[in-house]
């Protein structure tokens, strides 16, 4: 423990060589995975949020199908289940921690209610820490992917799904062939920007034991009882992960908005 | 021009905050096929709610829009054959062709696609029938050779004559304008009129909203006053401008004129 960095800590990190590029794949592979469900999530609940389903409509129209005069009527007419559901879920989760949302999805959901056989895929990914690391990360990610995606299409000016319909095209072409390409192109910053968050925060997993980079880092600490040299080691390989990501989605974000320019 | 009515509109209302606001007050209008109705009224006096009714861009709260014999304000209406059928908005809308103050074309398509998607899309019709189709209305209008430009790269006039012929392109039974120049520079009014001018004359069924009164004398047919959400006065551009009777209108002429 006599130099802060030594050269001699480096080579000890590296003879955990192949553990660092199975961690690396390890944190890839559970970013791809949250990325695709919490996208998937993201969109159910951007829907649902911004649907129109009352069950309780007619109690807020007379036998003539007008409008009633009753507030309490009116008022539970309004109520909407799915976007309850919807922003209740957004809300619970914005407003915990990632951690404890990992903690409960781990220790609770996965030890009592969900049993995971121990297999090990590829060698060196443990099934029953990485399922839960990825639904964990995937419920997270996916309240604010909703919240970008509904912004998204919320900023879309209601002239253009005027315009769509007027022309007769129905809702469900005017969201895919219209608002959809608009929104997606303006969201895209903010997409990119929770690709990366999801990359950098998925290294909380290791808390429940996931063999990502930074428990890999804990290995080569407990082994030789070094800190810096594998934390600079984890510190290029997220930066590599992570700057080529937000300047792929960049290059995208470029090609896709050929329409603003002069 | 026929006497076959193409729309009746029949004690068209439109509330808002429980019937204290009243945008539409009892309408009822007969509009029949090659007339170019002018409706002209201060603002706020629900031409444009009148004028976007037609084709539900706004629901009315009461009343009928007859379009083609069907009741498209209801959710069910006897058809032709006398049939209770569905009333598919989306199908009568594809007859109502529609101009917007804002032009709302598509800014990530290219003109020739803002014009081809919706003929190809509801209608299904292939691309290069459509595209050949695009290509003979932008022409008409001194455009095709801007078909691969993107909205942003147009003047507001241009764009508006492409909004114009993007609706023509549905082959509509009816134009309905919303104030398709106040959002122009004046040197570009002209332009966009003169399309209009064209296509009145060709015998296009057309409701315009407007501010251009020297439009509304020239190309109209018929001129409808509105003023607190109700039809004050209508004839044709002689009656209404060289000898108004309401003396609401009477009073909106002497600021405008």
């Amino acid at each position: 423990m006599s130099n802060f960095i030594s050269g001699e800590g480096f080579e000890k990190t590296f003879r955990f060589g192949r553990m660092i590029l199975e961690g690396t794949g390890v944190t890839v592979l559970l970013a791809l995975f949250t990325v695709i469900i919490g996208f998937i999530l993201g969109i159910l609940l951007a829907i649902m949020r911004m649907s129109d389903v009352r069950p309780l409509r007619f109690l807020g129209q007379d036998r003539q199908g007008r409008p009633r005069n009753n507030r309490l009527l009116v008022a539970i007419s309004r109520f909407n289940p799915l976007s309850v559901i919807a922003t209740t879920y957004v809300e619970v989760i914005r407003s915990t921690p990632v951690l404890v949302q990992i903690m409960i999805i781990y220790h609770g959901i996965f030890s009592y209610l969900i049993d995971l056989p121990s297999i090990t895929i590829l060698g060196f990914i443990r099934l029953n820490r990485f399922v839960p690391g990825v639904v964990a990360l995937g419920i997270n990610s996916g309240a604010y992917l909703c919240e970008i995606i509904r912004s998204g299409i919320q900023s879309i000016d209601g002239g253009q799904t005027e315009a769509a319909r007027s022309l007769g095209l129905n809702k469900t072409q005017t969201m895919y062939s219209i608002i959809l390409p608009q929104a997606i192109k303006n969201i895209l910053p903010a997409i990119a920007n929770e690709f990366v968050v999801i990359i950098k925060e998925s290294s909380i997993t290791y808390t429940i034991g996931v063999q990502e980079l930074m428990s890999v880092v804990n290995d080569v600490r407990g082994s030789f009882f070094i800190i810096m040299e594998p934390l600079l080691v984890a510190t290029v390989i997220y930066f590599c992960l992570c700057f080529p990501t937000s300047k792929l989605i960049a290059y995208f974000e470029r090609r896709m908005s050929r329409g603003d320019k002069r | 021009m026929t006497s076959d009515k193409l729309i009746q509109v029949k004690n068209l209302k439109k509330h808002y905050n429980k019937g204290t606001i009243k945008a539409l007050d009892d309408v009822s209008i007969d509009i029949h096929s090659g007339e170019v109705i002018v409706v002209i009224g201060p603002s706020g006096s629900g031409k444009s709610t009148f004028l976007r009714s037609l084709n539900l861009m706004e629901q009315p709260t009461d009343g009928q829009i007859i379009f083609d014999g069907v009741d498209i304000t209801k959710k069910k209406a006897p058809g032709p054959d006398g049939k209770l059928k569905k009333v598919n908005i989306d199908l009568h809308r594809q007859k109502m062709g529609m101009v917007f103050q804002h032009f709302n074309l598509f800014p990530h398509k290219t003109i020739l696609q803002n014009m081809i998607l919706a003929p190809m899309k509801v209608k299904g019709i292939s691309k290069d029938a459509a595209t050949n189709k695009a290509m003979e209305l932008l022409r008409r209008v001194g455009l095709e050779d801007r078909h691969s430009a993107y909205p942003i790269q147009l003047s507001g006039g241009q764009k508006q004559r492409v909004a114009i012929v993007r609706a023509l392109a549905m082959e509509p039974e009816v134009m309905l304008f919303d104030e398709p120049t106040s959002a122009l520079d004046p040197e570009m009014v002209g332009e966009v009129l003169a399309v209009m001018k064209e296509l009145a004359k060709e015998g296009m069924t057309m409701v315009v909203v407007t501010h251009e009164m020297g439009f509304a004398r020239e190309v109209g047919s018929r001129v409808v006053f509105m003023d607190e959400g109700k039809i004050l006065e209508q004839g044709t551009p002689e009656e209404i401008f060289t000898s108004p009777k309401h003396p609401r209108l009477k009073d909106f002429l002497s600021k405008v004129l």
